[in-house]
């Protein structure tokens, strides 16, 4: 080998090692970017969540006021008057009806709830003071969590002189300037724009005070301009002194968990939709187990080797991948109009649901089966027992843990699934919690599907709650799978 | 009152067990000889009680109401007495109801062809429908869809165009990343690698395609709008790219988990042939496993193409629902799924064309998707024929 040969074998060597080096770059590099992937998925859903676990509530001290509460009739009492008159209280300096009717939109309108909760399990409340947490509406909530806009608050250098005309003030100061909100002598202004002489607008009344010291009124500015939120500038000044007398506390969002859906964000709960779910995953469970075992059993040791067994073997395979909005229009076209079933029901939900896992849970089943040694069947056919005992008594008990693990799997693929639902109606908009087989539901994925359509804000939070809620039910079920397989699988 | 009936039929059922075994038992007890054991001969009364009762409830509750589950319970309790009659040295219980039972088992086995009969009756039925009120030289050669329009227009070629183009940009997210990813997994990685991206790879599998689509349409379209908004580029809030891309990572793990298994089942003779001539290893991954398992590795994409033209979630909530003739993916297109989804949620009557017309779609896409898995999985059975 000449010295030239051997340089240009060095150079290919050297180029076919970079070109290995690169390869397996390229493998490293696509999982890295799935993995990513995932992880910005999960992380980006969970931190959507957050605002939706903790709510923040007004804590009032609420007079049960008899003549609104009829103690004789406790159930058709004004709550929501009662609490409404507590929450004006807090803000005395808050006087035209116009006003009040701004401050009353920022508690929720099933504000009196807890209230209404306690007094009707206790009715000798009613006449007495009661401190109970009362709902705020989703905007104001979201408003106190900092998602609105961001607040910030400087505290006045040197002295402010409030100059009062009657019903009009004129502020100046050091940071007066036009526009600027001021929080001054248990009141607040916002300073009339450029180029306008006019008196400072009053968003809540101040006492009588003509000149303020320094570091004992506050300069208030909001990072989104008014035009931006469902906040406008006045409400948000209200929270803000309110904030400052320690009214809200911030509670678990309980509403969240146990309510049904609601138009208005802070009472939306996914209660109704899980109870749906389950149902839907009982009806698909008390259908596609036996039923797919019992094809299993028979595929894998009965059927004889004929043109039937190929139809059904060709046919399960395929139904394996139909996508699964087809069997929506299945469930439509059969169940809805030939049939005559109701639309959203549970039911009808867990019978597509159920011909859609069924070949999933016979191949998972069949699997199973197969895996169980020909020498126990073997032994159990030679002390005398017929093929069917054989089955029945030694290889299906041998096989359920592999036949409970792909079920298991198959129902968390269930519990996610959408589109067939869609089609058959259970997109319904329903407050109520289902309570049989045959009442309006909707499941916990099309609940999701539902709210992500919706433009309030707190209904995002809300979605991707709901999603984690979903997530977090599919891990625990592949957790369970896994916990069988581990503990129950068995090496021949 | 059908609640009393399962309940009374349960008992009845019960009852009739009891019985049946009763009688054997005391027949034996008497020291007769019999075939069956006397589990066999309760069980035969059961369930024949049991399936009689439960045929004549379901064939007279549409016609005769009222009558049907007193009938049901009459002709239940006949037939176990026709078989208590029967009980004996003699009547090979164990036999008939071991064939009872074998014919549960192939009914149950048979649901899947009913299914599929049901499925490919019921849009059959539909779609005729539909085309007997539009042409279908009219439906498959039209450049225009707009069904809620008056009067309304349904002509399939954006759809198509919409789905193809979606389904194209997924598999080219999903195809290179799914196939290096099947690759490293089966001939690189380290048990410890393989123990962390598996599970990995089979979350992505488990999340429900609802939330995919969430993301799609809150987190990945808006930041696809910035970017191009950065770059110059206008870009849709309901892209095409936003849609694919994450059909995309849903395929993934399509791809490399039926890759990784075609891998892995090329012989190890093939690998140590190729290793001996002095190749190395990326050498012998390009040149000889690549190709003999280029059939599986073809069935897998296809499988992967034939769940992007079905995939409907991802779509419904983050691709547009107008159809734009378009094969811009920054623009926004809508698919056939999103159309069978927009045309049937919500109340609707059975007869007006537009309802008609998702079923229509629907037995296109059936076609589709039938079509690709029967090829994938003949792919797949050629080439198992040609290792095994």
């Amino acid at each position: 080998m000449t010295e030239k040969q051997r340089k240009v074998q060095a150079g290919n060597i050297a180029r076919r090692y970079a070109a290995e080096k690169r390869f397996r770059l390229y493998g490293v590099a696509a999982l890295t970017v799935t993995t990513a992937f995932l992880a910005v998925l999960l992380v980006d859903i969970v931190w959507r969540s957050l605002p939706a676990y903790l709510q923040y509530n007004a804590v009032m001290t609420v007079t049960v006021d008899a003549s609104k509460i009829d103690p004789a009739k406790p159930a058709a009492g004004d709550f929501e008057g009662v609490v409404k008159a507590a929450w004006r209280e807090q803000l005395p300096s808050v006087e035209s009806r116009a006003d009040r009717r701004l401050l009353n939109s920022l508690l929720s309108n099933a504000g009196g709830s807890e209230l209404r909760r306690q007094v009707l399990a206790d009715p000798s409340l009613i006449g007495k003071e009661v401190s109970v947490p009362v709902m705020l509406s989703d905007d104001a909530d979201l408003y106190l969590k900092g998602v609105v806009t961001g607040v910030a608050r400087a505290t006045g250098d040197g002295p402010l002189q409030i100059r009062a005309e009657g019903e009009n003030y004129f502020l100046s100061g050091r940071g007066i300037d036009p526009g600027a909100i001021v929080l001054a002598a248990g009141g607040a202004f916002k300073i009339a724009p450029e180029g306008s002489s006019a008196p400072a607008e009053v968003i809540a009344a101040p006492g009588p005070a003509a000149e303020v010291p320094a570091g004992q009124w506050q300069l208030l500015s909001f990072d989104t301009p008014e035009t931006g939120r469902k906040i406008g500038d006045r409400q948000a000044v209200w929270l803000e002194m309110l904030r400052d007398k320690n009214v809200f506390e911030r509670q678990v969002a309980w509403n969240f968990f146990l309510n049904g859906d609601s138009r208005e964000a802070e009472q939306a709960g996914i209660l109704g939709s899980i109870v749906g779910s389950l149902m839907v995953v009982f009806v698909t469970v008390a259908l596609s187990l036996p039923v797919g075992v019992a094809a299993a059993i028979y595929l894998e040791e009965f059927a004889p080797k004929n043109r039937l067994t190929e139809l059904i073997e060709v046919n399960i395979n395929n139904l394996a991948a139909v996508p699964s909005i087809i069997f929506g229009l299945l469930g439509l076209a059969v169940f809805l109009s030939f049939f005559g079933m109701p639309r959203s029901v549970p039911l009808v939900g867990g019978l597509v649901i159920a011909l859609m896992s069924l070949p999933t849970i016979i191949i998972a089943s069949r699997a199973a089966v197969r895996a169980v040694p020909p020498s126990i069947r073997e032994a159990a056919l030679g002390i005398g027992a017929s093929h069917q005992q054989a089955v029945f008594h030694h290889v299906l008990p041998l096989a359920m843990p592999g036949i409970m693990t792909g079920t298991i799997l198959a129902l968390a693929s269930a519990i996610g699934e959408t589109a067939p639902l869609l089609l058959i109606g259970m997109v319904a908009f329903i407050v109520d919690i289902p309570s049989g087989f045959l009442d309006s539901a909707t499941v916990l994925p099309v609940q999701i599907y539902l709210w992500s359509d919706l433009p309030e804000k707190a209904f995002e939070a809300r979605t991707a709650a709901a999603i984690v809620v979903l997530l977090v039910i599919m891990m625990v079920l592949n957790a369970l799978a896994i916990y069988l397989r581990k503990r129950f699988e068995r090496r021949w | 009152m059908n609640t009393i009936f399962f309940v009374l039929l349960c008992l009845l059922v019960l009852a009739t067990f009891m019985l049946g075994r009763q009688r054997a038992v005391s027949m034996r007890n008497g020291s007769a000889l019999l075939h069956s054991l006397p589990n066999y001969h309760g069980m035969l009364l059961g369930i024949s009680a049991l399936l009689v009762g439960l045929f004549v409830f379901v064939a007279l509750a549409a016609p005769f109401p009222v009558i049907a589950p007193w009938a049901a319970l009459a002709a239940a309790a006949a037939a176990a007495y026709a078989f208590f009659t029967r009980i004996g040295p003699d009547f090979r219980a164990r036999n008939v109801f071991e064939r009872i039972t074998l014919a549960i088992l192939l009914a149950c086995s048979g649901i899947a062809i009913l299914t599929t009969i049901g499925i490919i009756l019921s849009v059959l039925f539909e779609t005729g429908r539909f085309f007997a009120e539009v042409s279908p030289l009219e439906f498959f050669t039209g450049f225009q869809w707009s069904p809620t329009g008056s009067p309304p227009v349904f002509g399939f070629i954006p759809l198509l165009a919409g789905t193809l183009l979606i389904t194209f940009i997924a598999m080219c997210v999903a195809g290179p990343l799914g196939l290096l990813a099947a690759i490293y997994m089966a001939e690189y990685a380290t048990p410890t690698v393989r123990a962390i991206f598996k599970p990995v790879l089979e979350m992505l599998t488990g999340i429900p395609t609802v939330v995919l689509g969430f993301f799609a349409a809150l987190t990945v379209a808006p930041f696809l709008r910035t970017s191009g908004q950065f770059l110059g580029l206008q870009v849709s809030a309901e892209s095409a790219l936003a849609a694919g891309i994450v059909i995309g990572m849903l395929l993934i793990p399509v791809i490399s988990s039926l890759s990784d298994d075609v891998i892995n089942a090329v012989p190890q003779s093939m690998r140590d042939g190729s290793y001996a001539m002095g190749a190395t290893k990326s050498e012998t991954i390009k040149r000889v496993i690549l190709p003999a398992a280029l059939p599986g590795i073809v069935s897998a994409f296809i499988l992967a193409i034939s769940r992007a033209l079905g995939e409907t979630m991802i779509v419904v909530m983050a691709a547009g629902l107008a159809a734009n003739l378009t094969a811009n993916p920054l623009e926004s297109v809508t698919t056939m799924t999103v159309q069978i989804a927009m045309l049937l949620v919500g109340d609707h009557e059975f007869d007006s064309a537009k309802t008609l017309a998702a079923f229509a779609l629907g037995f296109v896409l059936f076609i589709f998707t039938l079509g690709l898995n029967f090829v994938a999985l003949r792919l797949v059975q050629k080439y198992k024929e040609q290792y095994d």
